[in-house]
Parts: structure tokens; C-alpha cells; sequence
């Protein structure tokens, strides 16, 4: 045991100092030293020259107090050029990392195209491949196709009209122009550099009525992105996984488990004795049993995906579209299955005052729709911090080694990276499961609360 | 704007997103139905005929104990009923024996008794007819020493004669 720790340890050691090492021969390699990196843990090996095409970031992120940005007057063509901003931002890094993406990147080498499905007013549903925007470092494309471009592996869509008919055309970088409105708010404006100009493109296509920095858009990208793609993987896997335990019992009638069958009988023994059984009730909980069960290890199978290091932190259970999804499908199995007593007990609570009861209802209905709003919130976010904790200690040794300049910077790092990763990925594991569970128990006790017979009163 | 708001404006992973809805609800959705009808399905009736037989088999165990239990207690009162009836054989083949040897004890002493009765009586009976042969004898010897005697002193006489056989009937050799 102590000597797999100790193996697993340089390993991890040994891949931080060739990334570190990489990073700084980079920076010796002649390339101009405004040239940024913020590169997460899993950069070893990048393409060097994508440096030419895609020297870019968030700008709202950057606190390297660079004034000079592109002046973007009109959405078609102003003059620009391609800004490299300087220094290494952690917090970008680690969004970039955790976010959905067109493109499944393994260890910032691999990128594998993914299906591009979009539906557009104009020009109705469109497929192709990712592969068309060959995407490179930080998955931004460097090819355009249509009138769409990749930036950090999100499609968006020029705003100026005339790319439609264009095929393939070469995209130098990308940008964010921020400015103020005339009610003094803040405005961001994406946009890509495409023969020395600048052309506005097009928010992400995000349903959140542009709070969150995105809006309804021209186009909906419905594509099987990098998120998609690994929940087909993990339900595939467990469903053979079960498929094999199943055929077990069938095949092994009166015989100890055995293999994955000993491995998945206690988890659903447990869940039932003690998820489904004491929240739903005896005899009630079959109906339910199968959703709770596929909540547990849909949720479980994906928070595990993503501590897998190598795939770039896939972060499904993290993003709240998922747990929204699964949120909803909770809230309306209870409230489907909610008997008289449940939708007494919210609109009309019996043995309490009328006074009480004007305040009583509009809580008890609140109650109702904070139950999977705090569900989703819960997995949403705890997956997520996870997420970027790891990724915000492997950012220490970019961080110490100064973006790669400082060999010694970056060998301190390491020292202090990789205790903190491993507790942190440690922890994690335990959430993993943890909230793969919490999630289960509290569907399962919402269910409960609806088909509850109340005998007393 | 504060910072909160525009770390959040950048939080990729907390932005809804139309395509990621669609999928994620299909694939769970067909997930859930995949793995209730061919994985949980079998499985829960698998986990539940397990637990069924194991039930079963510990309720016979205990059924078969309890038979055991049984079993023993009567074998036991067998036990003790047949060595109380060896006692009781025993006992009583004792006092035949005892009653037997008693019987042949006072067979044996009445046996004896009278065979030394009859033995007394025949030595008596021969003692007497000995003793009337040899009264006879004597007495025959006597007449013919006396009548000897008297022929050849008397010669005949009927009067001695007489005499001669009324002394000998008086003389009593007891």
C-alpha cells in the first residue's frame, strides 16, 4: 500500500516538473514574453505555435493591468490585432477547465471532435463535426466554418452577416471588449480576429435571459458536447456493469454473489434499506426504488468521471443544466404523486389558524419549489468547488514558477501542490459519494413527504 | 458590478444551456428506463428470492432444532422407562431365584425326612422279621436240642413237649 502512495506520488511529482519545465523552455524558446500562458495542470505537450493564433483571455479576468485593448466600433470589421495578455490567471484556468466544451480534450494533447448540432433561424438544423474548427490550445478554433467560430470550446456565431457561404477561413485569436452602457453597467463583447479585424460574435447560447453573461441567441447549439458525451460513457458502463450482476442472479439462483454482484448488492441493499425503506416506507418504496437507484449512480458514476485527472476535469454533476434537469425530475415525481394530505398540508394546513395560514401557504408553496432548487444548487456547487480547488492548487505551481519562468518557482510549487491535490482529490472522493447519496436520500424523502398517509390529526 | 457577479458572469458551469438540458434529460431518461427493466428489475427479484430462501432456510433450522430438542426428550423418557423395567426384571428374576431355592430347600428337608422315615420303618420292619426268623429259629434249634434232650431222656413225651414250646413263646428275647 505505502509503496503504490509512494509511486503514485512521483509519478504525479515527475509529470508537475515536465509540465513546469515545459512551460518555462517555452518562454526561452524566442516567443515574445507578453506571450501568456494559463495553462491548467495537464499542458504537457501542447502545440507551441498555437501561440501565434490564439494569444487571448478573458479580459474581465485579467489583472495584469493591460490598457490597451481592440476598440471595436462596428460588429463587422474593425481594425485589430491579436493582444497577448501577460501572466498566468488561476481562476480562468480553472473555469476554462470545469466548463462544457464542443471539443473532449485529454491532457490539453488529445482533442477529440465532437457532433456540432445547431439549430439556426435562418438556415434550420445543421451537423457536422467539431473537427472543422480545429481546435487548439485552450480549445479555441482556429478555423471558422459558416458563420461559426470555437472560443474555449463554446461555438459562437458572428454577428456580421457574409461569413454564411464561407466554408473555411482562418481565425487569429479571440478577445472581450468591455465597456459601459449609457446606465453606467457593464458590458462584455466577444469577439474573434479574422484577417487584422475584429468582428462582434455572438454570447453563448444560455438560457438565463443574460444574467449569467449570455442570452438568447440566434442559434441554439444542441450539440453531444464533451458533458454529453461522458454521461453516454458512464450510463453505458454501469448499465453494463448491472446488465453483468443481473445475469448473475439469473445464471447463480441460490448461490453467493459473486464479482460485480458483491460489489453492487450492499450499495443497492443499502440504498433500500436505508434511503428507500425509512423515507418512503415499507411497501411503497418499489414504485420509487428504480428512480432512486438510477439517481444514485447516475450522480455517483459522473462525480467519480470527473476525478479521473486526465480527462481534463469533466465537470457534469457540477453543472447546474444537469442538476437542474434531474432536480425537475424529482420535483415533479413528488408533486405528481402528492396525495390529498401533501397538498392539504401546503395550501390548507389543518389545526392551524386562519391568521397562520396567510402566512403559512405562501411558505409552504415557496417550500415546495426551494426543495429542488436547493437540490440542484447543493450537487451544483459542491462538485464544482471540488473542482476548482484541485485546480486552483495545481495553478500554485504556475503561480510560483511565475507562468513557467522560474524553474525554483515552480519546483516549490510543486512541493506544495502535491499534498494539497492529493488531500484535496482525497476529500473529493468522499464527496463523490457523499453527495451522490445526499441527493438520493432527499429525493427520496420529498417523495415521501408527498405519499405519506397521515393518520394522526 | 461587483465581483461576485462578474466571477458568476464567467461561471460557465452554472449557465443553463439549452443542448446540455436536452441531452442530459434523454440520457437519464433513458437510463432510468434501461436499468429499471434490465438491470434493477432482476436484481431487486434476485436480491429478494435470496433473502426469501435464506429466511426459509433459517426458519427450517430452526424447525428441525426444535424436532431435535423433541426427539431427545423422548428418547430420554424411553431411556428411563426401559432401565426402570431392567430394574423391575431384574428385581423379580431375583426373587424367583430366591423363591426357587427356598421351594428346594424344603423339598430337599421333606425329601430327606421321609426317606430317613422310611429307612427307619424297613430297618424296623427288617429288624423285626429278623427277629422273628431268628425267634424262630431259635426256637426251632431249641425243640431239636430239647428233643434230643428229651428222647434221649424222655423219649417221646407230649407232656415236655408242650412244656418245652410254652417256655420258648415265654421267653422274650426283646
Amino acid at each position: 500500500m505505502r509503496k503504490i502512495f509512494l509511486s503514485l506520488f512521483c509519478c504525479l511529482a515527475l509529470s508537475f516538473c515536465l509540465v513546469a519545465q515545459q512551460n518555462s523552455g517555452h518562454s526561452h524558446d524566442g516567443h515574445d514574453h507578453s506571450s501568456h500562458d494559463h495553462s491548467g495542470h495537464d499542458h504537457s505537450g501542447h502545440d507551441h505555435s498555437s501561440h501565434d493564433h490564439s494569444g487571448h483571455d478573458h479580459s474581465s479576468h485579467d489583472h495584469g493591468g493591460h490598457a490597451h485593448t481592440n476598440n471595436i466600433t462596428t460588429p463587422c470589421g474593425s481594425a485589430a490585432q491579436v493582444i497577448h495578455h501577460e501572466g498566468y490567471d488561476p481562476s480562468a484556468t480553472a473555469i476554462h477547465h470545469i466548463s462544457d466544451a464542443n471539443v473532449f480534450t485529454i491532457m490539453d494533447m488529445i482533442r477529440i471532435p465532437l457532433p456540432m448540432i445547431i439549430y439556426n433561424k435562418d438556415r434550420g438544423l445543421e451537423f457536422f463535426m467539431s473537427s472543422k474548427f480545429s481546435a487548439g490550445h485552450h480549445d479555441d478554433g482556429h478555423y471558422g466554418y459558416k458563420d461559426y467560430v470555437m472560443m474555449h470550446g463554446n461555438i459562437h456565431r458572428l454577428k456580421c452577416p457574409g461569413f454564411a457561404d464561407q466554408d473555411h477561413y482562418e481565425v487569429a485569436g479571440f478577445d472581450v471588449q468591455k465597456h459601459k452602457d449609457a446606465a453606467g453597467k457593464d458590458h462584455e463583447t466577444p469577439y474573434a480576429i479574422i484577417g487584422g479585424k475584429a468582428y462582434e460574435i455572438e454570447q453563448k447560447t444560455i438560457w438565463d435571459g443574460g444574467l449569467l453573461g449570455g442570452g438568447i441567441t440566434s442559434f441554439y447549439d444542441l450539440s453531444p458536447t464533451k458533458n454529453v458525451v461522458s454521461m453516454i460513457l458512464v450510463c453505458l458502463l454501469f448499465f453494463f456493469l448491472f446488465r453483468k450482476a443481473a445475469k448473475a442472479y439469473a445464471n447463480r439462483v441460490g448461490q453467493a454473489p459473486s464479482g460485480i454482484q458483491s460489489f453492487l448488492e450492499p450499495v443497492v441493499q443499502f440504498i433500500r434499506d436505508d434511503v428507500a425503506v425509512p423515507f418512503i416506507g415499507e411497501g411503497k418504496y418499489e414504485r420509487f426504488f428504480p428512480l432512486l437507484l438510477t439517481i444514485f449512480f447516475f450522480i455517483l458514476g459522473l462525480n467519480l468521471w470527473g476525478q479521473v485527472p486526465f480527462l481534463g476535469s469533466v465537470n457534469v454533476t457540477g453543472s447546474l443544466t444537469v442538476t437542474a434537469v434531474l432536480a425537475i425530475i424529482v420535483f415533479l415525481i413528488s408533486n405528481f404523486n402528492g396525495n390529498k394530505h401533501y397538498w392539504q398540508h401546503i395550501f390548507n394546513m389543518p389545526g392551524v389558524p386562519w391568521f397562520v395560514k396567510i402566512i403559512l401557504t405562501p411558505v409552504e408553496l415557496l417550500g415546495m419549489f426551494i426543495k429542488p432548487l436547493t437540490l440542484m444548487l447543493r450537487l451544483a456547487g459542491n462538485i464544482s468547488a471540488g473542482h476548482i480547488a484541485i485546480l486552483s492548487f495545481v495553478g500554485l505551481i504556475f503561480i510560483f514558477g511565475n507562468a513557467g519562468q522560474s524553474m525554483a518557482g515552480s519546483i516549490t510549487g510543486v512541493a506544495m501542490a502535491i499534498p494539497l491535490t492529493i488531500f484535496m482529490m482525497a476529500i473529493e472522493l468522499i464527496v463523490a459519494f457523499v453527495q451522490a447519496f445526499v441527493f438520493t436520500l432527499l429525493a427520496a424523502s420529498y417523495i415521501g413527504a408527498a405519499i405519506e398517509d397521515h393518520d394522526h390529526h | 458590478m461587483n465581483v461576485t457577479l462578474i466571477f458568476l458572469t464567467g461561471f460557465a458551469p452554472f449557465q443553463p444551456t439549452p443542448g446540455l438540458a436536452l441531452w442530459s434529460l434523454i440520457i437519464f431518461l433513458l437510463f432510468w428506463w434501461l436499468m429499471s427493466k434490465y438491470a434493477f428489475k432482476p436484481i431487486m427479484e434476485g436480491i429478494k428470492t435470496r433473502e426469501n430462501s435464506i429466511q426459509e432456510a433459517l426458519d427450517e433450522a430452526k424447525k428441525a432444532r426444535a424436532e431435535m430438542a423433541n426427539l431427545q426428550s423422548e428418547n430420554d423418557a424411553l431411556l428411563a422407562e426401559a432401565r426402570e423395567q431392567r430394574a423391575q426384571i431384574l428385581k423379580e428374576a431375583t426373587d424367583t431365584k430366591m423363591a426357587m431355592i427356598n421351594e428346594a430347600k424344603e423339598k430337599a428337608k421333606s425329601e430327606a425326612q421321609r426317606i430317613s422315615l422310611t429307612a427307619k420303618q424297613e430297618i424296623e420292619n427288617e429288624r423285626k422279621a429278623a427277629l422273628t426268623s431268628a425267634k424262630n429259629q431259635v426256637g426251632t434249634m431249641a425243640i431239636d436240642i430239647a428233643e434230643k434232650l428229651i428222647q434221649k431222656e424222655l423219649k417221646s413225651n407230649p407232656e415236655h413237649e408242650a412244656f418245652v414250646s410254652k417256655l420258648v413263646s415265654e421267653v422274650n428275647l426283646n
